[in-house]
């Protein structure tokens, strides 16, 4: 699966995107979130606040029960700030 | 209706040429645009230039998402979105909205309603550069209030 950064996110993870081998237990993105968190320090602090954190599956709003499998984009972003 | 996402500038006289070229018989009597500008000063501190990061493919599927909102919401004739990412300088061009309808009210709204959601949906993200350095731009609480007034 792939699994894309934007914003202060990137920057704290240190990538933009990244594939990932989605282990069989893992079934929606609050699972997802937590095994990312163990992925590194960066991983950690990105993701340690996730009140704030927006995610996207496959490009559409989604939340931390959203189910995903390994053909899922997965999008994890700060609130956005356009306009 | 038009939605794009470019680096380069746009021109608003060649954009409202485009959203009045209607066949006789179909003039829709009211066009109301908004063009967002980057700042020289904000809260108190000099801009010197902002940078815009977005989400390529959801940008674009957020957008239309919002203007086949407000297509359901008000009678509208022709729509286009423009959103500038990459490196601007103070006065520079960001966004632009414009709606064509039958009667003013439907255009003023429909601009507004698709600038509130654009603010609060579509995956851009701003970085300012300052005298002390960059910083990416935090998301206003006033944002999400504005689309109170939407919800039905």
């Amino acid at each position: 699966m792939k699994i894309l950064y934007f914003a202060w996110m990137r920057e704290y993870i240190g990538t933009s995107s990244e594939e990932l081998e989605l282990p069989a237990e893992i079934k929606n993105v609050g699972m997802l979130t937590d095994h990312l968190k163990k992925q590194s320090e960066g991983h950690a602090k990105a993701l340690s606040n996730l009140k704030v954190v927006r995610v996207a599956v496959n490009q559409v709003y989604a939340n931390l029960d959203t189910p995903i499998t390994n053909d899922s984009e997965v999008a994890f972003f700060p609130p956005v700030t356009g306009g | 209706m038009t939605v794009r996402i470019q680096e380069n500038d746009f021109n608003i006289a060649d954009e409202v040429s485009k959203l009045t070229e209607i066949p006789k018989g179909q003039v829709p009597g009211a066009l109301v645009t908004f063009t967002g500008i980057v700042r020289d000063i904000y809260q108190g501190h000099e801009i010197k230039s902002m940078t815009l990061e977005h989400y390529p493919g959801m940008t674009e599927r957020e957008l239309n998402h919002i203007l086949d909102q407000a297509k359901s919401r008000w009678p509208l004739g022709k729509v286009t979105i423009i959103h500038r990412v990459g490196k601007l300088k103070p006065a520079d061009n960001i966004v632009f909205v414009g709606c064509t309808s039958a009667h003013r009210d439907a255009a003023f709204e429909a601009a507004r309603f698709i600038m509130d959601y654009l603010k609060t949906d579509a995956p851009f993200w701003k970085a300012e550069e300052k005298e002390s350095g960059i910083s990416w731009v935090d998301a206003r609480e006033s944002d999400r209030v504005s689309l109170k007034k939407w919800e039905d």
